[in-house]
């Protein structure tokens, strides 16, 4: 019955010879007769395992599974016995296929762990540079020897990241010719798409094959598609005694670097629109603020928004002209919030700078500048104050005068706190203004606080309803008699932020002007 | 100006107690003056910012908190230190010798979002400037916002986070996390991560310097320690934690009118004084959602003893906080870590405090 059976059998005593085979064996060992020693009947692998077999003492239990290839194929071999007589009787499974699907499993999950790990490393980053270096790292670990990330030429020069068997990425601007690769110019190209290109190691030039690598086995040029953008090139190296690239490997390599391709020309975009903002923001950020003509000056701004850095507040700054002059400070606050208001702000803050040459006299430019809105397109306002700034002595003068503005508050070196009496219309609104200009003087030590109604409405409190309040704020500022203009400023920024506590707030600008204290010469 | 030929200890104390006398007073001029004069004869700018500055700042508030300066004076010498860190950073002769190193690669050093004590910060960025990093100083009060899109910008090779305030803990996490989701490791210091940096571990930061010191030689070891997931809070589920910080300021009014019906005597209160009771209880509940947070007894009366220890100062019994905890605990009976952690404190604050 056994000897029609499909699998390969054979019967073996303890001296080593066959005494029964199957068809199936007789068929896979042709010489493994009865009477026929095992060895030299099969291959030694399988005779190894039964002189182990059979030295192993304790009968009964079932001997370890063995398995080695006869021929091109795979057999495991499955020994039952021995038995009283000391015989074995080996099965033999040809496990070939199994093997191969084992071997393609683990060589799929390996592919897909790293291509997650591709994604998560290449995904978190927004960074070109970051981005760039980490195609080349995991492309150099996990594709090849070397790998080297070109990207499309900035000035003429094509930024460069080598990665060498060391995993250590090195950057570089190179002034270099892509025709010098074969292929290297399409795939930077990106559009239309191209196959990747194997290209003769002995054609490529020094700053591909880097010093030290060895000779080349293989290489192979790919593009990075991204966003319907040429994001770069991958060229990947291998060495001569690693396996050329298989065809899986090589659609493989075309996976990731469609992964890379597309994370490196998000970054790409990303930076490309943050330096535009950046170029945009920059006329729109509050300037610097430092002394002027021996006129302590300090200002602090915080944006409503989350992420905003602008807002409808804003201040300015205009050091005096010449000798003798008036510097100007302005502060004020535009309606509405976020970029529209800050484009605004920018508008105003232009067009008293071009009213400089009249910033004697605050009516005429609150009156051109009111004319200037109003022949605007659209509804727009604005409340400020405009403060000269001129040192006289020791102390300072000033001349205020508000347009709908709070009222700035001076600290006296007494602890008394007097707001500015400078009332006038806002400016936007109505064909005729009214302005009034308060002239006031600092002695050492004093300081003038200006302000936009984002620090006294702000709701908040221990309580979380109250809000801040222009009292309060007077009340906090006796205790602030004598502190220099940054540390005001400082102040009250902390006081208005600790009162919103994680709520909401509008925009929240300060500036403070101070005669200097008596300076203290070093001892 | 005499300039003496060795640098000894007692010469950096010496100048370290000028600074705080220029500092108070608010004298700027003779405050940089007397720091670049030590510089000049000899002292390291690194000596200058953390065994001169730093001291003198902890010293400034070492002596609010036992309220011998106003809060006045507190502003106005911070405000002298950055002027003084500013003006080393400016010293000609320094920036000949930090624009001679060797570039060690960029950082960015912020504090968490809401945070404003900037001057540990400050210090840290130029302490980094002196070993050869390029910096950027983002500053206090830093929407995370603004610290996230920096590092897609920027690709710094690590994020150094600083953190006075123990109630910014938990924005701290979420700054922490935020940088480590864009694959860049986080180094954080400051007093708020506890003197053991506790905190920092818990929070999952990369990794914790005690001091600027430390902290450079953390950026130092190569390679910068990759970011690591971090590990979760899973005390958190109870949701008591989301549930005081939501109703913190509805805790705060309950517990006041629950000490107003207690004690009549309140209801007499200035409306100033009335405003201090409150603000008193405010803190309380924000350092009880704080331990919630982190899980952590310890935190919760810590601050119980320093607020006792700033009463008292101000001529305030420290046990005047007991009647609010216990109304509190009142409040949140339903709730048993923080009835534990209300209770543990109340107790704590008892026994440490004399009886009147």
């Amino acid at each position: 019955m056994w000897g029609a059976a499909p699998y390969p059998a054979l019967v073996v005593d303890v001296t080593g010879t066959i005494t029964e085979s199957n068809t199936a064996a007789r068929v896979l060992f042709q010489h493994a007769g009865p009477g026929t020693p095992l060895d030299g009947a099969v291959p030694a692998w399988l005779s190894r395992a039964h002189a182990a077999l059979t030295r192993a003492t304790g009968s009964g239990a079932d001997g370890e599974v063995a398995h080695g290839t006869v021929g091109d194929r795979v057999y495991e071999a499955y020994p039952s016995g021995p038995d009283e007589h000391g015989r074995v009787v080996w099965w033999l499974a040809d496990d070939t296929e199994h093997r191969l699907a084992a071997e393609a499993l683990r060589l799929e999950r390996e592919r897909t762990e790293f291509l997650v790990e591709a994604s998560n490393s290449l995904l978190s980053s927004l960074n070109l540079d970051r981005c760039t270096e980490v195609t080349a790292r995991l492309a150099a670990r996990h594709l090849a020897d070397a790998a080297l990330v070109i990207t499309p030429a900035v000035h003429r020069r094509h930024p460069v990241v080598y990665c060498g068997p060391d995993g250590e990425p090195v950057r570089d601007d190179l002034a270099v010719d892509p025709a010098q690769v074969p292929g290297l110019a399409e795939a930077l190209q990106g559009f239309p798409p191209m196959p990747s290109r194997w290209i003769d190691p002995a054609a490529a030039p020094a700053w591909v094959v880097r010093e030290g690598f060895g000779a080349v086995g293989s290489m192979v040029v790919t593009s990075l598609p991204g966003h319907g953008v040429p994001a770069g090139a991958l060229i990947l190296l291998r060495r001569t005694e690693h396996a050329a690239f298989s065809e899986g490997e090589e659609v493989f390599a075309r996976l990731f670097a469609g992964r890379a391709g597309a994370a490196m020309s998000a970054a790409g975009l990303y930076a490309e629109q943050t330096s535009i903002t950046e170029t945009l923001m920059r006329e729109l950020l509050p300037p610097r603020v430092q002394e002027v003509d021996g006129v302590e000056l300090a200002a602090g701004y915080r944006p409503s928004g989350e992420g905003e850095r602008v807002g409808g507040d804003f201040y300015d700054v205009h050091p005096r002209s010449a000798e003798g002059e008036e510097s100007l400070v302005v502060l004020g606050d535009v309606c509405g919030k976020g970029l529209e208001a800050a484009v605004l702000t920018g508008k105003i803050r232009t067009t008293l700078q071009a009213l400089l040459p009249m910033a004697a006299d605050h009516g005429r430019v609150l009156r051109l500048l009111n004319g200037t809105l109003l022949n605007g397109e659209r509804t727009r306002f604005v409340t400020l104050v405009l403060t000269s700034v001129r040192r006289t002595g020791d102390g300072v003068e000033l001349r205020l005068t508000s347009a709908g503005h709070p009222a700035p508050f001076v600290v006296r070196a007494d602890r008394s706190v007097e707001p500015v009496p400078s009332k006038g219309t806002l400016i936007g609104v109505l064909d005729e203004i009214v302005t009034t200009t308060v002239t006031v003087t600092l002695a050492p030590g004093e300081t003038c606080l200006l302000y936009t109604d984002g620090i006294t409405e702000v709701m908040g409190g221990p309580l979380g309803d109250e809000m801040f309040g222009e009292a309060r704020l007077r009340e906090e500022l006796e205790q602030c008699a004598g502190m220099p203009a940054r540390a005001l400023v400082e102040r009250v920024q902390m006081l208005a932020a600790q009162w919103v506590g994680t709520g909401h707030h509008d925009d929240m600008a300060v500036v403070a002007i101070s005669a200097p204290a008596g300076r203290k010469e070093p001892a | 100006m005499t300039v003496p030929s060795v640098v000894a200890p007692a010469d950096v104390e010496a100048c370290a107690d000028r600074l705080f006398a220029d500092a108070v007073e608010g004298a700027e001029h003779a405050a940089v003056d007397g720091v670049l004069a030590a510089y000049d004869a000899g002292v390291d700018a690194e000596t200058l910012l953390l065994d001169v500055v730093a001291r003198v700042q902890a010293r400034v508030g070492a002596e609010w908190a036992g309220n011998r300066l106003t809060v006045a004076q507190e502003h106005t010498a911070t405000a002298v230190n950055d002027r003084v860190v500013a003006a080393l950073a400016h010293h000609p002769p320094n920036r000949a010798a930090t624009a001679a190193l060797p570039a060690l690669g960029r950082v960015t050093v912020a504090c968490v979002d809401g945070e404003w004590h900037a001057l540990p910060a400050r210090l840290l960025a130029e302490v980094l400037r002196l070993r050869g990093w390029h910096v950027d100083y983002l500053g206090a009060q830093v929407p995370t916002a603004h610290l996230i899109s920096h590092v897609h910008r920027t690709g710094p090779a690590a994020v150094a986070l600083s953190g006075s305030i123990p109630t910014r803990l938990p924005t701290a996490h979420a700054v922490i996390t935020a940088c480590q989701a864009t694959g860049t490791a986080v180094l954080v210091g400051g007093a708020a991560f506890g003197p053991d940096g506790r905190f920092a571990t818990l929070l999952g930061a990369d990794a914790w310097a005690p001091d600027a010191r430390a902290a450079a030689g953390v950026l130092a070891a190569r390679p910068v320690p990759r970011p690591t997931p971090a590990p979760g809070l899973p005390h958190l589920g109870d949701q008591e934690y989301t549930m005081v910080a939501r109703s913190s300021r509805q805790l705060v009014r309950e517990t006041l009118h629950g000490l107003e019906e207690r004690y009549p005597a309140m209801r007499a209160y200035t409306d100033r004084q009335r405003r201090h009771t409150a603000e008193d209880i405010a803190h309380i509940v924000d350092f009880l959602a704080t331990a919630l947070y982190v899980d952590d007894a310890e935190l919760f009366t810590g601050f119980l003893g320093w607020t006792a220890g700033i009463l008292a100062a101000r001529n305030v019994p420290g046990r005047s906080l007991l009647p609010a905890v216990h109304v509190l605990a009142q409040r949140l009976r339903d709730f048993p870590r923080a009835s534990a952690l209300l209770e543990h404190g109340r107790n704590h604050l008892d026994e440490s405090l004399p009886h009147p």
